[in-house]
């Protein structure tokens, strides 16, 4: 469980966080979406106690970071993978952070195993390593201590195809099994697989928070056939409204619901799909657009 | 829950816990104390102190006279240079959490982080005091072969020395600390300790104003009654407690505030 509430963090007049709130639920995967720059790194140090936010609180299992007696036995943290030491062995770094913790050793070889980094690449230095192997030693940190909440910053981040998959599959058991996932990126189709709730940022300031489905859904369904006017005579019986679209029609209705119709008026369809969201990818082209033109001036 | 059907899958379960302890001093220290060995940077500055007192003995077999060559001639000669690269040990110990951004992990394991500032001062002075026991037993290497050689060989020596050498050493060391908690900086930190009492010194020699409070001030001057063999008086203490309150309580002081304040990313 992650409380976030009214969080702001300023550097000099410019507001970095401003007024963030939002509540992550055991169980859940949580998708902390923005354009680079938006405030997601921030608010996540905030919420670790790294950041001392400049109004506003957070808490982590009902507790302020900093009041955990033993934080990493509780939230698995993993901000920056290329934040380890380049002349530490990724053994090494693991084998640090479990003796803090007060873990068994053997937790160690067990986590590298489970994020994929044999033998051999654990007694490699970190320097050696890719992004991807940063990344996988980054999330066998964060699953060390056996923790119930996971924050990850951008963790699909240089992982190839089949690494996204696995990590998705990992974290999805995680909130199945009760646990509580926050994870940050700036791509609205890497989260979208995987999370149960969205809070897209921008600018600092909180954007959109939801339900995955309703802020994605609620657009529709898009239908086609051959025999255009059939299939509107069908939709006007079943009494759905039609609109054209540049991809056929769009009927404020589910799948379901439209292709009854189309079947009781024995219309033969092309194409039938949900129209996706087009709302909130729109939304979040808009931001990323914009971000980024800030961020080419500065 | 199911949470007993898929053993894989089993190892990233959330469990349920019993509230765990916070980490206890000995185990941060402990901690602190693998991570001055466990890089080749770090472990190969731990090897070139021992060296350096090594070479310095074997320099004085060779070249200083027979009478010379006693256990308090090769011991004291040693530390000097020790305790040159020690301060080095403790601003790496401190600014390498920034410099390799390992601040990232360590604080967000320990968010108290007086705890790991104060973890790493006693893991540097651990360190000091073992460097003491390296200059004693390569001082007593040299003697023997110094007696089996033509030297003097003799033993004797002031227990007040060691004291003395711990005190140097330590000193040494907590002062290159201080100069990293305040600087966070590597290159910074260890340009800035070596340079800035050197700096001191050299002013006071030319600028006569300064040369009464260099008296008290310049560390180079104030530690040196702890190389001699005769007792150190009331007034040199002072004037070494002086120095050290400025060179080394004042920049500790201001440099923990400022590690507890700053944004960790």
């Amino acid at each position: 469980m992650i409380t976030v509430e009214n969080l702001t963090k300023r550097y000099g007049p410019h507001p970095a966080v401003d007024d963030v709130s939002f509540q992550c639920e055991p169980g859940t995967v949580t998708g902390f979406l923005g354009p680079n720059g938006a405030g997601k790194s921030t608010t996540m140090r905030m919420i670790c106690g790294l950041t001392a936010p400049t109004a506003g609180r957070a808490t982590v299992s009902g507790r302020a970071y900093r009041e955990l007696p033993n934080p990493g036995r509780e939230v698995g943290v993993l901000l920056d993978a290329s934040a380890q030491h380049a002349g530490r062995t990724g053994r090494e770094a693991l084998t640090l952070s479990a003796y803090t913790m007060g873990l068994d050793r053997r937790e160690v070889a067990a986590k590298l195993d489970l994020v994929g980094l044999n033998a051999v690449a654990a007694k490699r230095r970190v320097r050696a390593y890719s992004l991807g192997m940063r990344q996988r030693l980054g999330l066998a940190h964060a699953l060390l201590g056996n923790p119930r909440v996971l924050i990850l910053d951008e963790p699909a981040n240089g992982l190839d195809p089949e690494g996204i998959f696995w990590m998705r599959g990992l974290l999805r058991d995680f909130a199945d099994r009760g646990g509580t996932v926050l994870l940050s990126s700036h791509l609205l189709r890497e989260v979208e697989a995987v999370a149960d709730r969205l809070v897209v940022i921008g600018g600092g300031r909180i954007v959109a928070q939801g339900n995955k489905n309703e802020l994605l859904a609620g657009d529709g369904t898009v239908v086609r056939a051959r025999d255009g006017a059939a299939l509107r005579r069908a939709l006007e019986a079943a009494g759905l409204s039609a609109a054209d679209s540049s991809e056929g029609l769009l009927v404020q209705a589910d799948a379901e619901a439209v292709g009854q119709a189309a079947a009781d008026a024995g219309v033969a369809l092309a194409e039938l799909r949900p129209a996706g969201g087009g709302g909130l990818e729109q939304l979040f082209l808009t931001l990323t657009a914009g971000e980024s033109t800030k961020e080419a001036v500065r | 829950m199911t949470t007993a059907t898929a053993p894989t899958a089993g190892a990233v379960a959330p469990r349920q816990h019993a509230p765990v302890r916070r980490p206890s001093m000995l185990r941060l220290t402990v901690v602190e104390l693998r991570k001055l060995v466990d890089t080749r940077a770090g472990r190969w500055l731990l090897i070139t102190i021992g060296l350096v007192a090594a070479v310095i003995v074997t320099l004085q077999l060779i070249y200083a006279k027979d009478v010379e060559q006693t256990f308090v001639n090769f011991f004291v000669p040693s530390l000097l240079p020790v305790g040159v690269l020690l301060p080095v040990l403790g601003i790496l110990s401190i600014t390498s959490e920034w410099s390799q951004r390992t601040a990232l992990t360590t604080y967000a394991l320990v968010p108290r982080r007086e705890r790991v500032v104060a973890a790493k001062l006693i893991a540097v002075m651990l360190t000091a005091l073992a460097s003491v026991l390296a200059s004693l037993a390569v001082a007593a290497v040299g003697t023997l072969v110094a007696s089996a050689t033509g030297g003097a060989g003799t033993w004797g020596m002031d227990a007040s020395l060691i004291v003395n050498a711990v005190i140097l050493q330590v000193t040494s060391v907590l002062m290159g600390a201080a100069f990293g908690l305040l600087l966070l900086n590597p290159p910074l930190a260890i340009v800035g300790y070596l340079l800035l009492p050197t700096l001191w010194g050299v002013l006071g020699e030319m600028v006569r104003p300064l040369r009464g409070p260099s008296e008290w001030l310049d560390t180079s001057k104030t530690m040196e009654p702890l190389f001699s063999s005769d007792a150190v008086t009331g007034e040199q203490w002072g004037r070494m407690a002086v120095s050290l309150l400025v060179w080394m309580v004042l920049p500790l002081a201001a440099g923990l505030v400022r590690t507890l304040r700053r944004e960790v990313s």
